[in-house]
């Protein structure tokens, strides 16, 4: 039974052999014929040498998801066989290369196409027609695996030929002719290959050419057309994985006029981005865990002093130096009570890698709205995965700055002499205005003392309660003033018989496993909190009602767990959790939620609450 | 730079009305002074001039100052100063620490300041110890000596903050004396108009912590060259022909020259304390530089960059950036 556009495709090696390169032209050419891709890339923290492997989902409608059956599996060398040799399904193919590895080797399941190729000897016919140096093409293996897996799934090579001609353009476009030549020596290879063996290889792709264009895009780059349109124009940051990628974006686009500084460490990211902020530019540095952690005192800086400003943290395994090119979402709780004393502060988390252009957009919003600083929290799953989505939308997009000084303000501190009332709360907005230096009458003071509506430092009581609660009340504004829908989302089945509780890249997972829960009898919805910190109280009410809950997270302690018991006082017992690294895939989790349903999970003690949980602990992944 | 007023404000103009806590007879004293006299004298806009402080009895400047003042974190003065000059270099921001919040914990923005060449001066009060935690040791503190609040003598060497300061690429770097007001006001105000990173290192007494070197030790005059000659013990080197200006940046000989001698300037050994400019060139600033790269920043300042129409709609077009990613 042929399976049409729905198909699981692998691609490893050593690091530094080209397998994102590989990867991006996969997904490319499928993307570019109509198809929707989610591309998952595993690595590790190397250069050269250790194992990566990417995989792209295809599928004939839009997918969030990856799963762990391997429909093909394309390699050029040993070690990747050996790992993922067994992950290949039955009516799905193996791609290898019979001089590295032997088959017998290998853990492969019965029913699983093996096609060898020999992949030196491609080399050098292609070094032959082109005239090129065989010893210089050795990375061109990963095209020959490319162009032999979509010659097995029955693409036309002129989507191949289509693709390259977009990748290799300018100084590169004199690599198209080699790339060819080894493009079609694969066809030509996999299409002399017996009719028995086609026919035994379940997977087509067929293109879908009235697809309108979409993005294939992941989420440091879709952060950062956020941040863009936003209007941010000053980002710092200090080199951090996996957290780079957007600060290059950004830096890459020197049409945008953004100033990108790279600092000597993340306490000077913090404080140059509050620095500038003070001028009045949207300003924002990106990090990940470890530099997160440092930024904490500038944090609460920014809290005392009510200074905008928006911090991206790009969350990574952890503890400490912890698995700093792996998934987890460990920083939860860190960022909603991290630092010293009390400040409010808004954390959010987007669900999809459309929401990361979302969310840049509208903290910039919050954090001029609520002037106090916004954190972000991504992570590395959909800050490196690829995924096609439809273009942003783009209209009812509106800037919003907060509370700025007004003329008359202005005139009023001139005429009164003693500086601007920088931090003196209004009636109607609670929001003091904001001026800008520049501006004639603008001179007030910030510290991180406690200080008076002037901003000179004071120890009086009073001052100290009106400011503490001035600051402190901003809390309730970002519940009243945040729209609902921007706070949490309820998606999925009506009368659901469970609802599946989550944050971040975890929504987009769920969605996908609607259908498949479905057909196994279960109903779902999802309550997604896009808004972390403060939670939003108005979900008690969702909570209160599902016939049954189930949270799902990755990391170890259930942190929105704690927070939702903590706001609601709604404890949930039932839990599926991964902290290995690695995401959980869309058949892990619907296999997940099914035996919750059905009982199936161990009760046990949860150490922190004492309470009795069922908790899932997700493991499988490379 | 800030524009320039036209009729320019007295030097009470820049006094803010805060009540001013530090000690009697502290070197801060001074400092502030210095710095009020150099903005009125420099026709300096309140409005567009931002001090910047760090933490600490010096950290205290920000309040009473009548310009924008910023007191920001222990050590982190010149991140936060950076900032805003990057963001508008149209204003004037000046930075302002104690030695323990610039050589101790801020040591490592200190050294990167000097890399990027931000068109700013940072102007040290370099006491020797940590007087707002009540007397411990600074890094400038040489190695052996006790102040009265150290139980034991300091067991570190000190740093030399100017020799620092030439191998980091401060464009400008001089060091003046606290209760020397007609030098320290034309320091800070060359140090204010460079083009470029400036260090303005000030010694100042403690009265309350260090009692080494106090108001007294630095009035004492001391053994000069031959017999029985007692001069001064703070001398002005550039009273005495030096000269510590490149005058051709590009010149690599003339450069090393002018830095092996700053370098010896700066390590000098001996009973006296040298003042003056020690150290000047003319490079490009961060400013310049950023502008090169991203032809924008020519036209606009970061904080000055439209971004939204009269109703507030965003403006900036992503359909260039959205073809790479169209598929």
């Amino acid at each position: 039974m042929k399976v049409v556009n729905n198909f699981s495709w692998m691609i490893g090696g050593p690091q530094g052999t080209g397998i994102e390169s590989s990867a991006n032209l996969f997904a490319q050419a499928c993307a570019s014929a109509g198809l929707w891709v989610f591309g998952k890339r595993e690595y590790h923290s190397n250069i050269k040498g250790k194992h990566s492997y990417f995989q792209v989902r295809v599928f004939d409608k839009p997918i969030n998801s990856h799963v762990d059956d391997v429909h093909l599996l394309a390699t050029f060398e040993d070690s990747t066989a050996r790992l993922h040799a067994h992950e290949v399904v039955k009516g799905g193919a193996l791609i290898y290369d019979p001089t590295k590895i032997m088959l017998d080797d290998l853990n492969l399941k019965s029913g699983v196409i093996t096609l060898p190729i020999d992949f030196n000897t491609v080399l050098r016919h292609v070094a032959e027609v082109t005239g090129e140096d065989y010893g210089k093409l050795a990375i061109m293996k990963n095209v020959i695996a490319v162009a032999a897996s979509m010659a097995l799934l029955r693409m036309d090579i002129s989507e191949m030929e289509e693709t390259l001609n977009r990748l290799f353009t300018g100084k590169k476009a004199r690599l198209i002719p080699t790339n060819m030549a080894a493009v079609k020596k694969a066809y030509e290879a996999v299409e002399a290959l017996p009719q028995e063996i086609h026919n035994q290889f379940l997977y087509h792709l067929t293109p879908n050419k009235k697809m309108a264009k979409r993005l294939l895009i992941n989420g440091a780059s879709a952060t950062a057309m956020g941040k863009l349109k936003a209007g941010c124009r000053y980002q710092t940051y200090y080199p951090i994985s996996p957290a780079t990628d957007e600060s290059n974006f950004l830096e890459s686009h020197p049409e945008s006029g953004i100033a990108v500084v790279q600092c000597e460490d993340e306490i000077a990211a913090i404080d140059m981005a509050l620095g500038a902020a003070t001028t009045g530019v949207r300003a924002s540095t990106a990090t990940s865990g470890p530099g997160f952690a440092l930024m904490q005192e500038g944090m609460g800086w920014g809290g005392m002093n009510e200074v905008p400003i928006v911090v991206f943290n790009y969350q990574r395994g952890g503890p400490s130096t912890g698995l700093p090119t792996r998934h987890e979402q460990g920083d939860l709780m860190f960022s909603a009570f991290g630092g010293h004393g009390e400040y409010p502060k808004l954390v959010m988390a987007p669900a999809d890698i459309d929401d990361h252009f979302h969310v840049a957009f509208e903290s910039f919003n919050y954090a001029d709205k609520f002037q106090t600083p916004v954190m972000i929290l991504n992570d590395k799953l959909l800050t490196h995965s690829l995924q096609t989505i439809p273009p942003f939308q783009e209209s009812g997009l509106v800037i919003d700055r907060g509370r700025l000084a007004t003329p008359e303000e202005l005139e009023a501190a001139i005429t009164e002499g003693k500086g601007f009332p920088r931090f003196r709360p209004d009636a109607k907005t609670v929001m003091s205005p904001r001026p800008y230096p520049g501006q004639e009458g603008s001179p007030y003071w910030m510290t991180g003392d406690e200080h008076d509506d002037y901003g000179h430092i004071t120890e009086n009581p009073e001052i100290r309660i009106k400011m503490h609660e001035k600051r402190l009340s901003k809390y309730k504004l970002m519940l009243e003033q945040i729209p609902q829908d921007k706070q949490f989302t309820l998606k999925g089945e009506k009368d659901a018989d469970v609802t599946l509780v989550c944050w971040g890249s975890t929504s987009g997972l769920l969605l996908d496993a609607v259908e498949p829960l479905k057909e196994k009898g279960i109903k779902v919805n999802i309550l997604n909190y896009r808004l972390l910190h403060p939670l939003p109280i108005a979900t008690e009410k969702i909570l209160k009602s599902a016939k049954k809950l189930i949270l799902v997270e990755s990391n170890w302690g259930t942190q929105l767990g704690h927070l939702i018991r903590m706001t609601t006082g709604v404890f949930i017992p039932n839990q599926v959790v991964k902290y290995t690294g690695r995401p959980m895939s869309l058949n892990e989790i619907v296999d997940a939620v099914e035996k919750l349903m059905k009982k199936e999970v161990k009760p046990e003690v949860d150490p922190l609450t004492g309470m009795t949980i069922e908790k899932v602990v997700l493991t499988y992944g490379l | 730079m800030a524009s320039k007023l036209q009729t320019p404000l007295t030097v009470a103009a820049y006094k803010s009305d805060v009540h001013n806590d530090w000690c009697p007879g502290c070197g801060d004293f001074g400092i502030l002074q210095a710095i009020q006299q150099s903005f009125a004298e420099l026709a300096l806009p309140p409005w567009e001039s931002m001090v910047f402080a760090g933490i600490g009895c010096s950290g205290k400047v920000f309040n009473y100052m009548a310009s924008h003042g910023v007191h920001t974190l222990h050590g982190r003065v010149l991140p936060f100063a950076v900032g805003a000059k990057l963001a508008n270099p149209n204003l004037e921001v000046i930075a302002v620490g104690g030695d323990g919040d610039g050589y101790g914990i801020g040591a490592g923005h200190f050294v990167h300041a000097g890399r990027r060449n931000v068109d700013m001066a940072y102007i040290v009060m370099t006491n020797e110890v940590y007087g707002l935690t009540k007397g411990q040791a600074s890094p400038t503190l040489g190695r052996g000596q006790q102040t009265k609040s150290l139980p034991l003598p300091n067991t570190n060497d000190a740093i030399q903050p100017l020799a620092l300061a030439l191998s980091a690429g401060y464009t400008w770097i001089g060091r003046s004396y606290a209760f020397d007001g007609k030098h320290l006001k034309e320091m800070i105000k060359k140090a204010i108009q460079h083009k470029g990173m400036a260090l303005l290192d000030v010694l100042q007494p403690c009265p309350t912590f260090n009692d080494l070197h106090t108001t007294e030790w630095f009035n004492k005059k001391v053994k000069g060259e031959g017999e029985n000659v007692m001069v001064p013990r703070i001398f002005n080197v550039n009273d005495q022909g030096y000269d510590g200006a490149v005058k051709d940046p590009t010149n690599a000989d003339e450069v090393n020259e002018k830095k092996s001698k700053a370098f010896e300037m700066a390590n000098y050994v001996g009973e006296r304390n040298p003042v003056g400019v020690f150290y000047e060139i003319n490079l490009p600033t961060y400013v310049e530089r950023m502008q090169a790269q991203v032809p924008m920043l020519k036209q606009y300042a970061p904080a000055l960059m439209p971004y939204q129409d009269a109703s507030h709609l965003p403006t900036t077009d992503l359909s260039k950036v959205y073809d790479e990613y169209l598929f």
